[in-house]
């Protein structure tokens, strides 16, 4: 019934005048099994990218407190990198455990990000002519409206992240396995601290509205329980800028290194 | 009052369109917004002009036909009200207003300020009913429906389909249209039977046309029956479980 309606399409008028104006339709697309044709609906997206916001909301929140042992010292914070690469004990290979665990990250990460890309392109789509008079939002705020970019500004420092404390490009007195001198090294430079501050906020304006959002992607609701997601946002939010933002401040400051 | 009006004129779908501007003397301020646009039109008339032209009908906030884009905010500056609601209390004297019509992709220009919202059937006629026995009418309460359900498929069923969610969006997604228009049926035992084939049809119908959610919440600031955010999530949790609930049968042999 529904194939039949959508594909009499554009010539259905309700009242004169209505048949002008070339509605804008997508293109209709062949079914595929359930997991592709999921993914390649816009709610599916959506799902997918509230699950993977998960397992990375998961990723920051750990990395932190493991992170926190910076305060306890150096043997406890490289003791701790170490025994990363232990996972599993004696049970599995030496760094095969952490490595799964890398490879889950990459994928939610890239699912995450293509998802975002597919479905503003989606977005731009649905309206090519922008409102000439402007518009007057009410319910949008900052975190919101900037998804897309505190998104970018995160990968961006992903990426410098990366190469300063895990390879060691970016840092020039990179010791590999002593992660209190790294994190000492890295952040006693100003501007690699001011990076890691903005990057570490912008993050957390990309969780408070991300860790609200996945409830409505993911479809768990209750009248009840709405305001408490936005607290859970907030706190989740403010709970990983504070910690994250603490470290070079912390270095900065004296009080670690 | 003295208005000042700045009004989208587009003489056809196809033609480019620019702001004119008006003067509006002596309204008066018990006028609704649509009754001061026909002041206005009148007075173009008589001065031998094009009038603007508007989409309306009931006039009393119950079809959906009315719909402006007010000074950036769909139905201007008052909750939960259709345009047609909408009185020029609400403004001050000497004010300018900016009227522009919906815009999407979906909603293309048909003149002034008039758009085709066609696109909003296509998604009904893709599982926005239910198909129910003929004939005599059955017993009162043949089919026991909790209080609660009832409730809550009544709320949905408040929606007009005055497009406002659409127009709100800045991802212009109808998202708030297709999900009222879904859970409304969802939510009672009558709506049971299609409950999968619907969800799944009409979202999919809906993404021909419109963008993609990222829950802003605009577009129930802009709804005139205040249409809730949860029917969102119940649709999309619904669609997880069309999706399954198809593939099931798709199976065996093809149901609903």
């Amino acid at each position: 019934m529904a194939q039949a309606s959508a594909d009499t399409d554009q010539a259905v008028a309700t009242r004169p005048g209505a048949e002008a104006g070339v509605v804008h339709r997508r293109r209709s697309r062949r079914k595929l099994p359930w997991p592709i044709g999921f993914y390649r609906t816009a709610v599916g997206k959506k799902w997918v990218m509230a699950l993977s916001g998960i397992a990375l909301l998961g990723y920051v929140l750990v990395h932190m407190l493991g992170n926190m042992k910076v305060y306890l010292g150096p043997e406890e914070i490289n003791s701790y990198g170490e025994s990363l690469r232990e996972l599993g004990g004696h049970l599995v290979p030496r760094t095969n455990l952490l490595w799964l665990m890398r490879i889950g990250l990459i994928l939610a990460f890239a699912v995450h990000i293509h998802s975002a890309y597919s479905l503003t392109r989606m977005n731009i789509s649905s309206r090519p002519e922008r409102y000439q008079g402007g518009r007057d939002y009410i319910a949008v705020n900052f975190a919101s409206r900037t998804m897309r970019w505190t998104g970018i500004i995160v990968l961006l420092y992903l990426a410098y992240h990366l190469a300063d404390l895990t390879w060691g490009w970016a840092n020039p007195d990179f010791i590999r396995g002593d992660v209190y001198h790294n994190m000492v090294e890295s952040f006693s430079r100003w501007p690699v601290a001011i990076l890691y501050i903005v990057a570490n906020v912008a993050l957390a304006i990309h969780i408070y509205h991300g860790a609200w959002s996945m409830f409505q992607s993911l479809g768990i609701n209750n009248p009840r329980y709405n305001e408490a997601r936005r607290v859970f946002a907030g706190a989740f939010a403010f709970a990983i800028g504070a910690g994250n933002v603490l470290f070079p401040v912390m270095v900065l400051t004296g009080v670690i290194g | 009052m003295h208005i000042t009006l700045k009004v989208w004129r587009q003489t056809g779908p196809d033609a480019t369109g620019r702001f004119e501007t008006y003067e509006a003397p002596d309204i008066s301020p018990e006028m609704s917004f649509l009754e001061m646009l026909d002041l206005v039109n009148e007075r173009l008339i008589e001065a031998g002009r094009e009038p603007i032209e508007f989409d309306s009908d009931c006039r009393e906030g119950i079809c959906g036909t009315c719909g402006l884009m007010i000074n950036g905010q769909a139905h201007g500056p008052q909750r939960a009200t259709a345009t047609c609601q909408l009185h020029m209390r609400e403004f001050s004297d000497g004010e300018h207003i900016t009227v522009e019509p919906w815009r999407a992709a979906a909603f293309p220009i048909v003149k002034d300020l008039v758009v085709n919202r066609a696109a909003l059937d296509r998604i009904v006629e893709a599982g926005g009913f239910i198909t129910a026995r003929v004939g005599s009418a059955p017993d009162a309460n043949l089919i026991p429906v909790p209080k609660e359900s009832a409730d809550a498929a009544m709320d949905a069923a408040a929606c007009i389909g005055c497009g406002a969610c659409v127009a709100a969006c800045p991802n212009s997604a109808a998202q708030l249209f297709t999900a009222a228009k879904v859970q409304h049926l969802n939510l009672l035992p009558q709506g049971q039977a299609q409950r999968w084939s619907r969800t799944q049809e009409m979202v999919e119908t809906m993404e021909l046309f419109f963008g993609s959610c990222t829950n802003y919440g605009e577009c129930h600031e802009a709804c005139p029956k205040e249409i809730s955010l949860d029917f969102i999530a119940m649709m999309n949790r619904d669609y997880v479980k069309a999706m399954l609930t198809n593939r099931q049968r798709d199976g065996q042999k093809k149901v609903g």
